[in-house]
């Protein structure tokens, strides 16, 4: 297994965000990761990334194993010499993922030079190899170019040929086209789905659109309030999904044949981490709750968190 | 229904950049030649990627900034050729919904002072109890009129901008992408509000969105625009697309159910940059279909009976069964 995170709960200063959180991820698997803002899809991948201390987090309980090495035992240094080389990530915003006053060639090219120790010509061949497969038209071109003079997509892809440039075996993508237009997110998930399957790599995808979860991940898991709501494979969970939470995320989206006006959202909001509800964290939110699910915390069974599963959801 | 409430006219706007550090005078036009009639009582989707125009139409139709050309009637008036002054009345009936709620409200204004502002502008007396009434109207607690932005949410905040844009009971709203920046599951309660203020108030919507499903669900009829120019008008937004522009947004909005999935052949090519776009049809260097006669000369919008209107040289037969007759 590449990737495991087994129980793992977060806190900062005085508040949890993450309650025991798990999942896995083999190689040549994406893993889609989906929940509102405020749900700690991001916190998680700080946590996959051993970024935690930045924002002066800590691992309270669990593990994140990255192929078979626990994470949080591990020093600075040695996490060092994993992200970027071993662990790729790509951010939500392009722009800040790019230094903005130096060339595009150059950014990419450091990645090569330092993680695989290549030579600065090998870098920059390599560099132009990637930015073509990435379909970037005229990549030499663009190498020459700084980060504002290209849209939004191209930079989404000069960012993830960053990650890909020290071949990672993990990718971590936080929401990586969120800020994109529909026509150019098509684009970037394909390409990443793309290269992910070619090269064998994991990656984890977050999210909060169930479409691009149904397009290209092979499992999901689903997170509210800091806890896992289910778990399983895109078929069986967009199918069949157990968790009320699950159902009316996916039917946030108008699809063809949806009546007017039946179009609902999920009423009211995510509980911020300092007013989380006892027992199910959804359950304020819920049409399905009953008594138990404001007294008592229900256990991830069968791949869903849930007191009053829907019907016909798998065992 | 059947009386438009706003109609635009050959409307275009050129942005001019003045000579400077070396580089040349350049122009571009972020709307060209847009006429349209927006009905009492209809949405009206406007579709289209990041630079198409959408949101300088917005603003044209609203005449928040000046078009370089064409008229925008409203309920007959011309109000391209209105003072500011005789304008000011007929803004009571027309608001705006913006797309960031965060950058829409002064984060140093009280929730009621966001409310009355409109009022304010308008020398107007605030009615007593219609704070309490707007937020009601958004789902809004009144127990908030005291609060700031700050203490609210993204979807709180839009649910505000909204009530905002309703406190002189206008006729018309202009929704500039007011889901964009919001979740899923937030974007879904906000358009299932603005639903029900369509029918309690009897508005009319012009909406834009670059989120082509999220149109098709909520929108009456579809403009879809491109660089500038509209390429395809669906009258019934059911229909079929037939510019390969408009079918390239569909297969690139992804549908919630993996049994759905396909390979998309996207879009290639990028954008043309609309300071220097080519002479014929500007979707000529991403379209599939594109011949010599696209990359040299320009379609023009033809409308049929029915209401749907299409620019393109090579369009693909309707479907059998469609409306066009």
């Amino acid at each position: 297994m590449l990737l495991e995170v087994e129980n793992l709960s977060v806190t900062i200063g005085q508040i949890s965000p993450l309650e025991g959180v798990g999942f896995s991820l083999d190689r040549g698997e994406i893993l889609g990761l989906v929940g509102e803002s405020g749900s700690g899809k991001s916190l998680t991948a700080l946590a996959v990334t051993g970024l935690l201390p930045l924002i002066d987090g800590r691992v309270t309980a669990g593990h994140v194993r990255f192929a078979g090495r626990d994470l949080a035992a591990l020093p600075p240094c040695a996490l060092r010499a994993l992200r970027g080389k071993r662990i790729g990530l790509v951010t939500q915003n392009p722009m800040t993922a790019m230094d903005p006053v130096q060339r595009i060639g150059a950014q990419v090219d450091v990645m090569s030079r330092l993680h695989l120790g290549l030579s600065a010509a090998a870098a920059r061949a390599r560099t132009l190899e990637l930015l073509t497969r990435l379909r970037i038209p005229e990549a030499a071109a663009v190498c020459d170019a700084y980060p504002h003079q290209l849209s939004g997509g191209m930079k989404q892809r000069i960012v993830i040929a960053m990650a890909l440039a020290a071949e990672p075996e993990l990718i971590v993508a936080d929401e990586p086209t969120t800020a994109l237009d529909v026509t150019v997110q098509a684009q970037i998930i394909q390409l990443l789905g793309e290269e992910v399957k070619r090269r064998g790599l994991g990656l984890l995808l977050i999210t909060h659109d169930m479409g691009v979860v149904a397009q290209v991940c092979d499992r999901v898991a689903v997170l509210y309030a800091g806890r896992i709501a289910e778990l399983g494979p895109v078929g069986g969970i967009f199918a069949r999904p157990a968790h009320p939470y699950t159902r009316a995320l996916i039917d946030c989206i108008p699809r063809e044949g949806t009546a007017p006006g039946s179009l609902t959202g999920i009423p009211g909001a995510v509980p911020s981490v300092t007013t989380y509800p006892l027992g199910c964290r959804f359950h304020p939110r819920c049409p399905r709750a009953r008594p138990i699910c404001s007294a008592t915390v229900p256990p991830l069974l069968n791949g869903h968190a849930c007191h009053n599963p829907l019907e016909g959801a798998d065992g | 229904m059947a009386e438009p409430l706003v109609t635009l006219r050959g409307l275009s706007r050129r942005f001019d950049t003045p000579a400077a550090f070396g580089r040349p005078a350049r122009s571009m036009m972020a709307v060209r030649d847009v006429s349209l009639d927006i009905l009492c009582g209809a949405t009206i989707g406007v579709v289209g990627e990041s630079g198409c125009g959408k949101s300088t139409l917005a603003r044209l139709v609203l005449r928040l900034i000046e078009p370089t050309g064409g008229t925008v009637h409203f309920d007959g008036a011309d109000i391209t050729a209105l003072s500011a002054r005789a304008m000011r009345p007929l803004r009571q009936r027309m608001a705006m919904v913006f797309q960031d709620p965060y950058s829409s409200l002064d984060p140093r204004f009280r929730i009621s002072d966001v409310l009355e502002e409109p009022f304010r502008v308008q020398g107007l007396p605030v009615p007593p109890g219609r704070i309490t009434e707007l937020l009601g109207l958004v789902g809004l607690s009144p127990a908030m009129a005291g609060n700031y932005p700050h203490q609210l949410s993204g979807g709180q905040r839009q649910r505000l901008g909204i009530a905002r844009a309703l406190a002189l009971s206008p006729d018309f709203l202009v929704l500039d992408e007011p889901t964009a920046s919001l979740d899923v599951s937030i974007q879904a309660q906000i358009i299932a509000l603005l639903e029900r203020l369509r029918a309690e108030l009897g508005l009319t919507y012009l909406f834009i969105s670059h989120d082509l499903g999220l149109v098709r669900y909520f929108c009456s009829s579809i403009v879809v625009m491109y660089l500038g120019s509209v390429v395809e008008v669906l009258a019934d937004p059911a229909l079929p697309p037939r510019h390969p522009y408009t079918s390239a947004l569909m297969e690139s909005s992804f549908i919630p159910d993996p049994a759905a999935r396909r390979l998309l052949a996207p879009l290639t090519g990028e954008i043309p940059s609309p300071y220097n776009l080519p002479p014929g049809c500007a979707f000529a260097t991403r379209c599939p279909a594109a011949t010599d006669l696209c990359r040299h000369t320009a379609p023009t919008l033809i409308s049929d009976t029915g209401g749907h209107a299409l620019a393109c040289h090579h369009p693909p037969e309707p479907a059998a069964g469609g409306a066009t007759p």
